[in-house]
């Protein structure tokens, strides 16, 4: 792309999230490079023609973390089960995140462990009272990071299934590269699935999710899959994505080097709750038939997005935006009906091994 | 007995609608809810009003959002259950069980409610169903048929459990007459507007044919396919775990009620192989991969399917009634 083109689309998305109260994307993402150059040592040239990152050389794949997402599950017990520790260069632990809720078949015990991995949570000092899956957090924490540290695991691969129809869906919490080019592998590989990047708009201390722990990390969200069933047709995908990660590495270890290019991603602006009864508190209308299963396709003003029980249609108001997570089971005693999110694009320069 | 003869059967003046008998089961918990939030007055243009009582089966249950609190209510019908001897002991759904058995029975007695409609929902791709202890009950089947020719864009089947009503367990064998509305792919925890739909459109044109059927409409007989179940396949499991070592093959997932012929695809292992059908004959599934059902060793069921011919009925007059009762109370004497 000619430097002019490259200033005049940087400029027209600048004045567009200036517009929404956003910092440009080129001046986040330097923000964010900043901030993890620190912990992964990389170099950065200034022309971002191609930026190196240390050997990937330990992973960490993590199911169960909702006891009742049920992939996951059962594909880290059946890599438990065949021993699978070392792929070539890259060594594996595969950890069975929530064995209590998994035990019983439900999404956690006593909370939510996918919400326990903030700074605060994970330096909480430990009493009789403290719900299990904080302090399962801070097991994982020490056997998987620490975060923020040198020692965590390079990568961490989080599990996870939703009832909303997000087919194969990766999420994020930073512009990292390393996983967006990933997210671009994997994206031209399979093409039985929509295969989509959602991005958390949180800094690290802030980030709250397992997958927070490792240097590079995302989640796999895969559905639609009821909680408690296992689908062969989502196990397949799931496992297909975990090989395609996994090859992935073995190949950036082995030195080659990923092109630039550029990926869209979905990055979270708010959710919207369902209406609901002022007395109960209980849900008073259905995602509307026109919008459910319709994740990621544009939503716009006036567009329906509930049917309450007794038959009234209730419109979407303002701006256009991308829905998703929409019906996720999970989500209604959070009080999201679904999250409401901006498609970006992100630039990526190609990205190879660092050689010591 | 003459395909053109019209069978006289006894008024329903009760009804019962429940739901949340499984309290994750969402579209009968909000129907059951939004019915509780009309008043129900009695019409007096009616001719032939309903009492129609309208139950939360499983509050507790409903209240946590989970299929049952310490066991499930929905085999806790059978006599012994109901009779047994109560203590503080008891789980919940025993202890309720009973409850509603005083409410909506006893059942097998006189008292009972006339026809009991259980609202369920299942994971697996079944449409909608009506599940029924009886293939001759007629008042069930014409609802079928009733409910066939006003809903006709929904897949409909009606199943037949073969169990005495000795071993019937289920809250639907409470009343005179019952059935369980089942309707599915709805995620259990989860309100899938289409699916509530049908739900609601189901249980008012059960109503209304309740209705119709007590006003001294005849209706019509005719032909209905009747799935009897036949067994139940388990997944395979690990031998010593239990845990399940196999996932429904994909070319059978979503496929209730499409005939399973021996050699079609089963399972498919987690390292991809798959498992075929070894039974001899050509059956029916449905229950496909229901949730529930993991823990009960159940990864679908397996039916035959036969046509039942259904007689034409109509509601007894009062001197009909008259002569059955004469006739009823003379056997209790003898």
């Amino acid at each position: 792309m000619s430097r002019r083109n490259r200033k005049r689309r940087a400029t027209g998305r600048r004045k567009k999230q200036e517009v929404a109260g956003r910092p440009a994307v080129n001046r986040n993402i330097q923000r964010l490079l900043q901030a993890s150059e620190c912990q992964a040592g990389l170099q950065r040239d200034k022309a971002m023609e191609s930026v190196s990152f240390p050997p990937q050389s330990s992973i960490a794949i993590c199911g169960g973390t909702h006891g009742n997402e049920m992939t996951g599950v059962y594909l880290v017990r059946e890599m438990q089960k065949h021993k699978v520790d070392k792929i070539g260069s890259v060594s594996i632990s595969t950890v069975l995140s929530n064995p209590r809720a998994v035990d019983v078949c439900r999404r956690y015990t006593e909370t939510d462990l996918n919400r326990c991995f903030t700074d605060a949570l994970l330096s909480s000092p430990i009493t009789d009272s403290t719900p299990y899956e904080v302090r399962r957090a801070q097991e994982l924490n020490a056997q998987l990071g620490p975060k923020g540290s040198e020692k965590a695991v390079d990568m961490l691969i989080d599990l996870h299934n939703t009832t909303a129809n997000m087919g194969l869906c990766l999420i994020f919490y930073t512009a990292d590269y390393l996983p967006l080019q990933i997210f671009k592998y994997i994206q031209n590989k399979m093409s039985s699935v929509p295969v989509r990047a959602m991005q958390l708009d949180i800094p690290l201390s802030d980030a709250y999710s397992l997958d927070s722990l490792g240097k590079h990390s995302f989640s796999i969200e895969v559905g639609p899959q009821p909680n408690g069933v296992l689908r062969a047709d989502i196990f397949n995908i799931v496992k297909e994505a975990v090989d395609h990660t996994i090859a992935w590495l073995q190949e950036f270890n082995s030195g080659s080097t990923f092109e630039a290019g550029e990926v869209e991603a979905f990055t979270v602006v708010k959710s919207v709750d369902y209406p609901r009864d002022p007395v109960t508190g209980e849900i008073s209308a259905a995602i509307h038939p026109q919008l459910q299963d319709n994740d990621f396709k544009l939503l716009k003003p006036g567009d329906p997005i509930f049917l309450s029980f007794t038959g009234e249609t209730v419109k979407h108001e303002g701006e256009e935006l991308y829905p998703l997570f929409v019906n996720e089971c999970a989500y209604y005693e959070k009080k999201i009906a679904f999250h409401l999110a901006q498609k970006r694009t992100f630039k990526l320069p190609s990205i190879h091994m660092k050689k010591d | 007995m003459e395909v053109d003869e019209v069978m006289c059967l006894p008024r329903l003046p009760r009804v019962a609608v429940c739901g949340g008998t499984h309290g994750n089961e969402l579209s009968g918990v909000y129907l059951v809810r939004e019915m509780l939030k009309v008043e129900k007055k009695v019409v007096e243009e009616e001719e032939e009003p309903v009492l129609v009582m309208i139950v939360l089966s499983n509050p507790r249950a409903t209240q946590q959002c989970h299929r049952y609190v310490d066991t499930d209510l929905n085999r806790c019908f059978t006599h012994a259950t109901l009779n047994g001897p109560m203590s503080d002991t008891d789980p919940y759904e025993i202890v309720r069980s009973q409850e509603l058995n005083t409410l909506l029975g006893p059942k097998g007695s006189r008292q009972a409610v006339d026809l009991v409609c259980d609202l369920h929902n299942t994971t697996a791709n079944m449409g909608m169903c009506l599940i029924t202890y009886s293939d001759c009950d007629w008042i069930c089947l014409h609802i079928f048929r009733h409910l066939q020719k006003e809903i006709p864009d929904i897949p409909m089947r009606f199943i037949h459990f073969d169990v005495s009503n000795k071993e019937s367990y289920s809250l639907d064998s409470v009343g005179k007459h019952g059935f369980a509305m089942e309707i599915g792919p709805q995620p259990h925890g989860v309100v899938r507007s289409n699916i509530y739909t049908a739900m609601k459109d189901g249980v008012q044109h059960m109503l209304d044919w309740v209705r119709l059927f007590n006003s001294g409409t005849m209706f019509k007989g005719g032909f209905v396919d009747v799935f009897t179940m036949v067994k139940h396949i388990d997944y395979p499991r690990d031998s010593v775990t239990h845990n399940i070592t196999a996932a429904i093959h994909p070319h059978l997932q979503d496929r209730d009620f499409c005939l399973l012929h021996p050699e079609d695809p089963l399972f498919q292992t987690f390292s991809g192989e798959t498992l075929r059908y070894k039974g001899k004959e050509p059956l029916y599934p449905f229950f496909i991969n229901e949730c529930a059902y993991y823990e009960k060793g159940i990864a679908l069921s397996l039916a035959r399917k036969r046509r039942v011919m259904v007689p034409s009925i109509r509601v007894e007059t009062e001197q009909e009634q008259q002569a059955n009762d004469h006739e009823y109370s003379s056997e209790e004497e003898n």
